[in-house]
C-alpha cells in the first residue's frame, strides 16, 4: 500500500496496539503453564520455588480428575457426531426447500446461540428434574452421561448447522441437475453430490461443536450430578477448594489438546474462513 | 430453492428430527421454567403454580434492580473497553500485509479456542495482590519512586507500594469480562474493515483531511455496522456471564447469573430463579431487537 490511507495504521502505534493486545491475552495463560511447573504446594500461583513436574504427576494419578477427563472426551465425542448430524440436516433443510413460516423456523434454530448460557442450563436442569425424561444416575457409563450429552448437543448444532449451511451456499445447482439428467435418484444426488461437497463444512461444524462441548461449563454445571462430572466441573470444584499446581498441570494439558485441535482445524481449513 | 410440497417425504425426513428435538430439549424446558416462574414454593420439594405474579414483583425490590442496573453497567463498560481496545487492533490486521493475515487473526482467535474456566482461573492469578498484575505495577512503581527521589520528591507517590485489589472489586470483573470477549468484539470489527471500500478513504485524504479527520468522519462512521455487531456480541453474552463475577467478583460483585444460580443450588428457590433467567432472556431480546431496528434503519438510509 503507497501512502495515504490507513497510513496511520502501520505506524508503530497501531502495532504496539497489536502487541499490548496480544500480550493481555497470553500473559495470563502464560503465567498459568509456567507456574504448573512451579515446586510449591501451598499458594502455588505466588512465589517461584523451583521447576517440578510433580504435579502433572498427581494430576495423572488423581483418579476422579482422570474420570472427569474421560467423561468430557466421551461426552464431546458422541455429542458431536449428533449435533454434526442434526446440525447438517438442519441446514439442508433452510438451504433447499421453501416452507410456510421459514423466518420463524430460522429464528427458532438461531435462538439456542443467543439465549444466555445459564437460562438454557437452568431450563434443562428443571426440564430433567420435573419431567422423569432423565437417565438415572446409576444407569451404566457412559449412558449416566445422557442428560449432559443431550444438552451439549442442543446447544451445539445450532452452531453446526450455521457453518454447514455456509457451505452448501457454494453448492452449483448444474452439478445436481446434470446428475438428474443422467438418471440419478434423489437420494444418489444427495449422497454422491451433495454429501461430498459438504465434507468440509461438516468437518467445520463437527469441530466446532467440539470444542463447544468440551469448553462448556455453565450449562454442564446445572445438568451433571455428583457422580457425572466433566473436566471443566471437576476443575472448578478443585479451585473453589484450593488453588494448587495440580489444577494448572491439568489446564496446561487441556490447553495442549485444543492447541493440537485448532491446528488439525487450520489444515483443514484456512483460519480467514473460519472467523466469518 | 424449491417448495416443500414437491418432496414431502424427503422435507419431511428432514425437518422431522430436528424440529423435534428442538421441541422437546429447547422449547419444552423454557416452557417449564415459563410455568414455574408464576409458581411457589409450598414446601421443600414441592411447587405449586399459582399463577401469581410475586417472583416477578420480586426483580424489582431494591436489592435485586441493583443487581440488574449492576450486570447492565459492567456489561456496559465492558464492552466499550473492548470496542476502543478491539477497533485499532482490528485496524492493525486490516492492513497488515495480505500474507500475515491469517496469522495475525490466529492469534487472536486462539484464546477464544481455549477453554473458558481455564481463562478465567488464569485471570484469577493475574489479579491476586500478590499476582503478576501487581508484581508489574510495582516495578513502575518502584522505577516512579527512584525517579522521583532523583529529582527531590521523595515519597510522591506514598511512603510503600501498596498493591491494587482486583479481586473482588467491579474493576476486577471487568477485566476479566474484557479478557474473555475481547476476541469476540475484534472479529466482527475485522470484517468489516476488510468490506470496506478504501477508496473512500483516499478521496478523504485527497481532498484534504488529515489522518486524524478521515478515521473519525470517514472510517469510524463506515465501519458502523461491525462496531454495533461487535457491541452486541460483546454485551449479550457478558450480560449472562456466570463464571468471570463468581470467581473473580468472590461473591462481593455478583451478576445476575449468579443470583440465579444461586436459586437453583444453595437458596432452594425455583420459581424466583426461573422469573429471573425468563428476565435476563427478555433483557437479551431487547438488546436483540435494538439490533435489529438499528439494522434496518441503516439499510433504509441505504436505498434513499
Amino acid at each position: 500500500m503507497s501512502a495515504g490511507p490507513f497510513q496511520y495504521a502501520r505506524k508503530t502505534s497501531m502495532r504496539t496496539m497489536f502487541l499490548l493486545a496480544t500480550i493481555f491475552l497470553y500473559a495470563p495463560i502464560i503465567v498459568l503453564i509456567v507456574f504448573s511447573f512451579n515446586d510449591s504446594r501451598r499458594g502455588g500461583n505466588i512465589v517461584w520455588r523451583g521447576f517440578t513436574t510433580d504435579y502433572y504427576v498427581k494430576a495423572w494419578n488423581n483418579a476422579s480428575l482422570i474420570e472427569a477427563f474421560a467423561n468430557s472426551i466421551t461426552i464431546a465425542v458422541i455429542s458431536t457426531i449428533f449435533a454434526t448430524v442434526l446440525g447438517a440436516m438442519t441446514a439442508v433443510l433452510l438451504w433447499r426447500w421453501r416452507f410456510p413460516a421459514k423466518p420463524v423456523y430460522e429464528g427458532l434454530v438461531a435462538l439456542p446461540i443467543v439465549i444466555p448460557e445459564i437460562c438454557m442450563g437452568v431450563s434443562l436442569a428443571v426440564f430433567f428434574a420435573s419431567t422423569g425424561l432423565s437417565i438415572p444416575p446409576e444407569a451404566p457409563w457412559p449412558l449416566n452421561l445422557g442428560n449432559i450429552i443431550v444438552a451439549h448437543i442442543t446447544f451445539s448444532f445450532p452452531f453446526a448447522a450455521m457453518v454447514i449451511r455456509t457451505r452448501l451456499q457454494s453448492f452449483p445447482p448444474e452439478m445436481a441437475e446434470a446428475a438428474r439428467d443422467l438418471g440419478a435418484t434423489e437420494w444418489r444426488v444427495f449422497w454422491d453430490i451433495l454429501i461430498p461437497h459438504m465434507v468440509p463444512g461438516l468437518i467445520a461444524g463437527a469441530l466446532l461443536a467440539f470444542t463447544l462441548s468440551l469448553d462448556d461449563f455453565v450449562i454442564t454445571f446445572f445438568t451433571s450430578g455428583p457422580n457425572t462430572v466433566t473436566f471443566p466441573v471437576k476443575v472448578y470444584s478443585m479451585l473453589r477448594f484450593s488453588v494448587t499446581p495440580e489444577i494448572n498441570a491439568a489446564s496446561t494439558v487441556l490447553i495442549l489438546m485444543t492447541l493440537v485441535m485448532t491446528f488439525i482445524a487450520i489444515r483443514l481449513q484456512k483460519p480467514t474462513e473460519m472467523a466469518q | 430453492m424449491e417448495s416443500w410440497r414437491r418432496a414431502t417425504a424427503a422435507f419431511a425426513a428432514f425437518a422431522g428430527p430436528t424440529t423435534l428435538w428442538l421441541m422437546v430439549f429447547f422449547l419444552v424446558p423454557l416452557g417449564i421454567i415459563w410455568v414455574y416462574s408464576f409458581g411457589e414454593n409450598v414446601s421443600l420439594t414441592e411447587i405449586k403454580t399459582t399463577w401469581t405474579w410475586s417472583n416477578y414483583a420480586r426483580i424489582f425490590e431494591p436489592e435485586i434492580a441493583t443487581l440488574f442496573w449492576r450486570t447492565l453497567w459492567l456489561s456496559g463498560i465492558a464492552t466499550v473497553v473492548c470496542l476502543i481496545v478491539g477497533y485499532p487492533v482490528a485496524l492493525s490486521i486490516a492492513t497488515a500485509e495480505a500474507k500475515w493475515k491469517p496469522w495475525l487473526l490466529l492469534v487472536i482467535m486462539l484464546p477464544f479456542w481455549t477453554n473458558l474456566l481455564i481463562r478465567t482461573y488464569a485471570m484469577l492469578n493475574i489479579l491476586g495482590a500478590q499476582g503478576r498484575l501487581n508484581d508489574v505495577i510495582g516495578w513502575v512503581w518502584a522505577a516512579g519512586d527512584g525517579l522521583a527521589s532523583l529529582v527531590g520528591l521523595d515519597g510522591l507517590f506514598g511512603e510503600r507500594f501498596q498493591p491494587v485489589t482486583f479481586l473482588g472489586t467491579q474493576l476486577g470483573v471487568v477485566i476479566g469480562l474484557v479478557y474473555v470477549q475481547l476476541p469476540f468484539a475484534i472479529l466482527p470489527l475485522y470484517s468489516s474493515m476488510e468490506r470496506l471500500d478504501r477508496s473512500y478513504l483516499e478521496a478523504s485524504m485527497d481532498l484534504g483531511a488529515g489522518q486524524f479527520r478521515t478515521f473519525f468522519l470517514v472510517l469510524v462512521p463506515l465501519t458502523s455496522a461491525g462496531l454495533v455487531t461487535a457491541a452486541i456480541i460483546t454485551f449479550i453474552p457478558a450480560l449472562g456471564s456466570f463464571l468471570t463475577p463468581d470467581l473473580l467478583g468472590r461473591g462481593q460483585v455478583d451478576m445476575i447469573a449468579n443470583v440465579i444460580e444461586r436459586q437453583f443450588k444453595k437458596a432452594n428457590d425455583w420459581p424466583f430463579g426461573s422469573a429471573l433467567s425468563l428476565f435476563l432472556l427478555y433483557v437479551t431480546f431487547i438488546v436483540l431487537a435494538v439490533k435489529a431496528i438499528i439494522d434496518m434503519q441503516a439499510a433504509k438510509r441505504r436505498r434513499s
